[in-house]
Formats: structure tokens, sequence, C-alpha cells
């Protein structure tokens, strides 16, 4: 038999303009970890995805398992040889049991009128979860569990379907230092039992921890497969992009100017609590920490979506009292939201449309009536000026790629002419050279003495981009460096330990909370 | 050239006019032209209000019978001895009321519009019945039946008239406003219009208000025509209403609609069911017609979009 489970060869998949993988090849020996790597964009959901049977690759690919030629054309091909798929926004039914959700799909070839066997169904799901060290009770809703609960669960049901290979689509994404931990004993177990693994991650270190082999795609191509003893993170970094890319660390000595910004002792119960910080012409504020310690509901809260509890905030020595989004606009605050596809934008209406959003009631002709030729005219000269790519701006602003997307956001706040703009994870999702773009771009914005600031969750553009770095925990400032003394090392210190611990900083698992990478 | 989907809805409405004058004995007589010009603007006003509200993702379940109190509203005046202008403010006064009730529940309590205008639309029905007993109310002065009945120079029908100019109006606000925008983008993504600094609410609001207005308008057409009002007035306009906006294009999900196209969906569907009676069709089959229709428009609308989504994504990577 073949030392190989699962062989892809020749893999090509064709949207409509766009070629998604070219002749990619994926070859996955029985009970290893595999990493599959690649930037935002490289083909790696698509791979995953042609493995699931969900999209059908252009013709010519060929499938091996377990030595033989497979055929995978649809998600049953898959499922029956045993391919389990854990998605990134787990595929739970949250009102049903932790059993029911174990068992699900078993009964689909049955008839309809069969009668549910409810002890096998707990017997299966109990014996599932004890392999896994899992003390859940199998009875409820798995809406009552927790993220890292409701994954087990799905790992759970891979076992129950005795999966011989199962793929990780980020699973540490949204899980705490300890519970990523208990997913890696996991994962051990399973290699153990001879079942392979895929684990796809944008976080280095946890790549290197548990894998034992990677395949690299860049833009579509198979760059290559590399066992993990011969492969150092600098060296999988260049594979990934192409080139030696690291941030160059941000040397410029900004001349801050007087105060833009002032938050005072800002709290919102279960939140964040007593945030003070200042923000100066001329600079750029990072703000970070790790996922769910409160940058984005304070962002939020200053933005006038949710309203906090108590303290100030001012713009220019005077005090706002901003009620909701609609008041912090009038008073020229701009907030560039995380979630740029639901929040952002409007996927469905025009690149005009959107960049005239937050200012079509004031673009009048002396009809009072909306002057469309001005609102063109100014969308044109921001597509120009941003480089918005295609530039086309009459096409929905959905059919632009991500970098495309965030600069269609980033013209809309320009357009209210705001006094001060927040940037939250700007770049996420984006590829290298339009992030580099957005970063010279608040940079740019900054010494026009709009006031600029950056939440990100990852350390090199933080370093890269802030002039002065706050480092949140638990919903509090944990501490505040001026980037010349900011190292990933010791914002990690404060992100995960707070300011009173004085001792040398231990994360190693847990850094991998917080990218590392490019 | 290539042809909006509304334009090609106006070429099938002149094509289904033309069809019925050459099968339909007696569809071009002066009689039944006339009969259809004086339906046109009462279904038309109720379908325009509807699809104003269909573009914000919501729908109005309660219009007619909005259109069915305001007319009751303008009957007690009328019969009381009220002047006719006193009549119509009092009808527009309660259209939007109603639609500002609609809309203060969907905007600012956020329950699901079709929930609130099923409620709604129940609760008017009892307010209608608690003042007129069941009873029709009738016997209104000839000045304001010409509301209704009347011409302009002799030739053109007054409701005619009125219809046109809120076509204007609403084509107007839809395009030329910022609230116009703003009920589209709304319609489209909600939560990106919230982060982008638009008071949803107030943009909800003023539409249910806007619906409210011409379901008032409506009523006053309507009441004028038959001379009475009954707590029916105009209910067969409901459902119609919400076909003739998704037949004229409107998105169902929100985001997309256009005046033009509802008004050519209205006379379609008035032109296909006159000219079948004529024929002699059945009641029962001119409705089954119709529904044949609205499906496989719907259908086919399903198919364009996404053959313009594919070319629109060719293009964009094409250029990039």
């Amino acid at each position: 038999m073949s030392e190989y489970l699962l062989q892809m060869k020749n893999i090509s998949k064709t949207f409509p303009g766009v070629k998604a993988l070219d002749n990619v090849e994926l070859e996955i020996k029985k009970g290893e970890v595999h990493a599959l790597i690649g930037e935002n964009g490289a083909g790696k959901s698509t791979l995953i995805k042609i493995l699931a049977g969900v999209y059908t690759p252009d013709p010519g690919a060929r499938f091996f398992f377990e030595g033989k030629e497979a055929e995978i054309s649809k998600p049953l091909d898959a499922t029956m040889k045993g391919i389990s798929i854990i998605y990134q926004d787990l595929s739970l039914f949250p009102n049903l049991s932790v059993a029911e959700n174990i068992y699900i799909g078993r009964d689909s070839h049955k008839k309809p009128w069969t009668k549910v066997k409810w002890n096998d169904i707990k017997k299966i799901a109990n014996k599932a979860l004890k392999e896994l060290d899992m003390d859940i009770d199998a009875s409820i809703p798995v809406e009552q569990l927790s993220i890292a609960q409701q994954q087990m669960v799905e790992i759970a049901r891979a076992l129950a379907f005795d999966s011989k290979l199962i793929v990780m689509d980020e699973p540490t994404s949204s899980l705490s230092a300890g519970e990523v931990e208990k997913l890696y004993n996991v994962i051990d177990k399973l290699k153990k039992q001879g079942i392979s693994i895929i684990f796809i991650s944008h976080k280095l270190k946890e790549l290197f921890k548990v894998s034992d082999r990677f395949t690299v795609l860049r833009d579509g191509k198979f760059v290559g497969s590399y066992d993990a003893q011969d492969m150092t993170e600098p060296k999988l970094i260049q594979l990934m992009v192409g080139r030696n890319v690291t941030y160059e660390k941000n040397q410029a000595t900004v001349e801050v100017g007087e105060t833009i910004f002032k938050v005072n002792q800002l709290s919102k119960e279960g939140n964040f609590k007593d945030i003070s910080f200042e923000l100066r012409k001329g600079e750029v504020l990072g703000i970070t920490g790790l996922v769910g310690s409160g940058r984005t509901e304070l962002a939020q809260a200053i933005f006038g979506i949710s309203t906090p509890d108590a303290g100030t905030i001012e713009l220019y020595g005077k005090k706002l009292s901003i009620r909701n989004s609609a008041g912090a606009v009038k008073e020229g605050v701009a907030y560039i939201p995380e979630a740029r596809q639901t929040q952002g934008l409007v996927l469905e209406q025009s690149v005009i449309n959107n960049i005239s959003l937050p200012i079509i009631s004031k673009l009048k002709n002396k009809f009072r009536l909306t002057d469309r030729k001005q609102e063109v005219k100014l969308a044109e000269e921001y597509v120009k000026t941003l480089d918005i790519r295609p530039a086309l701006p009459h096409l929905d602003a959905g059919n632009l790629s991500g970098g495309n997307q965030q600069k269609i956001v980033i013209a809309k706040w320009l357009s209210t002419k705001p006094k001060v703009i927040i940037f939250d994870e700007p770049t996420n999702g984006i590829d290298i050279g339009a992030k580099t773009e957005i970063h010279k771009l608040m940079r740019k914005l900054a010494n026009e003495g709009i006031g600029v600031i950056m939440i990100s969750s990852e350390l090199p553009e933080i370093l890269a981009v802030s002039d002065r770095i706050l480092v949140m925990r638990h919903g509090r400032i944990a501490g505040e460096l001026n980037v010349a003394e900011a190292t990933q090392e010791n914002i990690m210190h404060y992100a995960l330990q707070g300011k009173s611990n004085g001792k040398a900083p231990t994360f190693v698992a847990e850094s991998n909370q917080m990218s590392q990478g490019v | 050239m290539k042809l909006s989907k509304e334009s090609v809805l106006g070429l099938i409405a002149i094509a289904t006019i033309l069809l019925m004058s050459l099968i339909a004995p007696g569809f071009l007589s002066s009689n039944n032209i006339n009969n259809l010009m004086f339906q046109l603007p009462e279904f038309g006003l109720i379908a325009l209000g509807m699809m104003v509200v269909i573009i914000t993702g919501g729908i109005d379940l309660s219009i007619t019978y909005i259109a069915a109190l305001s007319g009751v509203g303008a009957a007690l005046m009328l019969v009381n001895g009220y002047p006719i202008f006193l009549a119509i403010l009092v009808a527009v006064i309660f259209g939007l009321a109603c639609g500002a009730f609609n809309g203060f529940i969907v905007s600012k309590i956020g329950v699901s519009p079709i929930l609130v205008t099923i409620g709604t639309w129940v609760l008017f029905e009892g307010i209608i019945l608690a003042i007129t007993k069941g009873q029709s109310i009738s016997g209104f002065s000839e000045t304001y039946s010409l509301i209704g009945n009347g011409y302009y120079m002799g030739l053109f029908p007054l409701s005619m008239l009125i219809f046109a100019f809120f076509v204007l109006v609403t084509g107007v606000l839809l395009n030329k406003t910022g609230w116009g925008r703003n009920v589209y983008m709304y319609g489209s993504n909600d939560v990106a219009t919230l982060f982008s600094g638009v008071r949803n609410n107030r943009v909800v609001m003023k539409v249910y208000l806007y619906a409210g207005l011409l379901a008032a308008i409506s009523a006053i057409i309507m009441t004028s025509r038959y001379n009475s009002v009954k707590v029916d007035l105009g209910s067969s306009y409901l459902l119609q209403s919400v076909a003739a906006s998704v037949l004229g294009g409107t998105k169902i999900e929100g985001g997309y609609g256009k005046v033009m196209g509802t008004v050519y969906a209205v006379i379609i569907f008035l032109t296909l069911s006159n000219g079948l009676n004529l024929l002699g069709v059945h009641r029962a089959i001119v409705d089954v017609f119709i529904g044949v229709i609205l499906i496989s428009v719907l259908t086919l609308n399903f198919f364009s979009d996404k053959i313009k989504q594919k070319k629109e994504t060719t293009k964009a990577s094409k250029v990039a």
C-alpha cells in the first residue's frame, strides 16, 4: 500500500475571469499533520473546497485515495471516503443537542419513516467525546457551549464518522491559550490513531509546533512541499510571499503637534474600563491587544455605535456628546470597521454610491436635489488618488478585491473631511501590496493633520505604522509604549500579563493568539 | 443597444395592449379605455407605496387598510357637511398617522415589517369596523365625485393627472434626494449604512410615512369614484401591489426598484385582466394566468441577475 493517504494532482480551478488554482498538487501521508499555507487569496480555501467536493476542479484533475484512483465530485464522495472538514466558522446546528450534531447525516440514506434510535445516537456521541477526553453532556444544545467546545464537537463528529482525514481551517483563531493547548493534545491523539490532519493557519509559530510537513501555495500555484525539520520561519515566509518581506519598524521621528483627540476615563460595563488617552497631531496611535481585549468595543463606542457608561471624549478641546454614528460623523470622527464586507460597504451598490454614502444629503445642486455630476466627479477623484482598481466607479463594490474594497471605505470617509479616523484591522485579508499602500496612506493622513488611530492584532504592522502603542488587556490599557522602545516581546508581555508583573515574558504557547507572521 | 429591465417591461406592456386590442372584442372602445384609465391611478398609487417599502427590504401589508381608514375619515367629514378640502386633509392626516405608527414600531422598536404590518392590518381593520359597524358610508357631493370621475379639459381623467404627479414625485424623491439614495443603500445593507452615519430610523420612518400618504391619496380617488367607502376599500389591491412591485423588477430583499418598472407592471396587470375578461375568460382562470406570468418573470429575473453578476465579475478581474 502507498504511504500516502491522499494525493491530489493537476488541480486547477478557473472562476469567471480568475484562475484560482493552477496545476496544484497536495500529498498527505497517513497519520501526519500537514500544514497548508499561503497568503490570503493563495488558493487554500479553493483547494479545500475541491477536496470536500464543494467545487468541481477543471478537467484533468486526478485524485488518489489510499493508492487507488478515486473520484470526488460531490460532498458525499468526500464524506464516504472519510474526509471531514472543520470550517473556521463552524457548521453545527446550534439548537440541536451535542449528540444529534455528532450523529447528523448518518440517517440521510435511510427511508424518512425509519425510527430514530436515540440510544444509538447517545452511545455514538459519548464514545466519540470520550475518545477526545471531553467532559460535555451530550444532551445539551450546542449553542450553550463555548466556541472551543463546539470545535471539539465537530472533531467528535469527524471521529464518529471514522474519518481518515480531518481538515482544520484556522482552528485556533477564536481559542484562548489554554484551549489551544488542549487542541494540540487532541491533534496528537488523532495522529496516534493514524488519522491525517490538514492544518490551515496564518500563525507560523503554531504551524511549526504541530506540523510534520508543509505545502506552500502562492497566487494559486504550487510552490512546494517540505518537511518541517528542513524549514525555518524566514524561509517559509519567503516561500509564501515569493520575496523577502519583513516590515521595517517605524523609524520616523514625527514632530507631534497639539492634542487633537482626548479620551478620558471612558468605561462600558463588560467591555472596557477607565480608558484614557490622547492623540496628537502628526502621530499614528496604534492600539493592540488580544482578540476580545475590548479594542473594537472601544472604537465603536467612540463612533457612537454603542454608548459608553461613563467618561468623556474631546476633539480639539471641545467635549463631544455622541449619541449615534450620525453624530460622530457630524463631529468629524470616522471609523473603518473590521468587518469590511458587512459593516464597511454596501457590496451590491456601485463604488460611487458607496463613496458618497455619508455625504449624499449634502451633495445638492441649485434645485436642492442630488448633484449626480458632482458625486461621480468626487468618486472618480478618489478612484484616481487612491488608485482603486479597476478604475470603473460604476461597478458594484462587491466585484473588487479586498484591498480595493478597503480603499473604497477609506475614500468614503475622506469624503466627509474627518478630523479623526479609527482604522480597525485595516489590512485584514488584504494582499501584501495593498497592505503597504494602506500603511503609507495612514502615514500620509497623519502628516496632513488628521488624527489616525490604528487597531491591529498584527504586531509587525503595529510596529511598522504606529508612533505610539497602547496595549489593551481585559478591557483596560495595560501599557503604553513609544515605537522606539517597543518590541513584539514587550507588547506581548503587556497583552498577556498586564503592567504589574515584572517577570520576563513567557508566552510561547499563548503568543499564537496574535499574529506573528506577515 | 442594451435595454434596461424597465424598458423591456415597457415594451411588454405595449405588446400586451396591442395584443388585447387585436384579440379582445371592445378593448379599444372608448368606454373600456376609460375604464382602464380610471382604474390605473388607485392601483398604481398603492403599488408605488408598496414598492418604496419593499426597496428597504420591508413590506407594508396594512397599506390598503390605511387607505380604507383614510377613506372613512374623508367620508365622515363629507357626510357631516365639512368642505371637501378638509375631508382631503383628514384623509391625508389619517394616512400619515397610520404610516407613522408602522414606521415607529419598525424603526424604533425594530420588529420585522411583515409582523408589524400584519398587526396593524388587523388593527386598522378593527378600527374601521368599530367606526362604520360594517356598514358602508356613501352619498358624497357631486364636486367630490369629480376627483375620481372628472376629466381635465374634457379629455384626460383628473385622477390620471394626480397619479402622474405622484409618479414624478416618487421618481424624484427616490433618485434625486439623499433620502431616496439612503432608501436603496439601507435596503442593500442596513448595517453598512449605520456604520456610515446614516440615521437608519429616520430613513425607515419616512418610507412608511410616504406609503401612508400614497395610500391616502389612493383612498381619496377611490371614495370619490365609488361614491362610498367600506372596510374592504381597495383590499383586492393588497397582494396585487406586492405582485406589481416585484413584477416591475423590485427586489423583494430590498436595494433595487424603479418607479417606471412598477408603473409598467401595473399597466400589464390591468390590461391583461381587463382583456381576458372581455374575451370571456373566467375570473379564476385570469388569476391562474397572472400567477403563471408572475412566476415566470421572477424566475427570469433570478437568472438574468446571475448573468449580470457574472459579467461584472469578469469585467472587474479583466481590468484589474
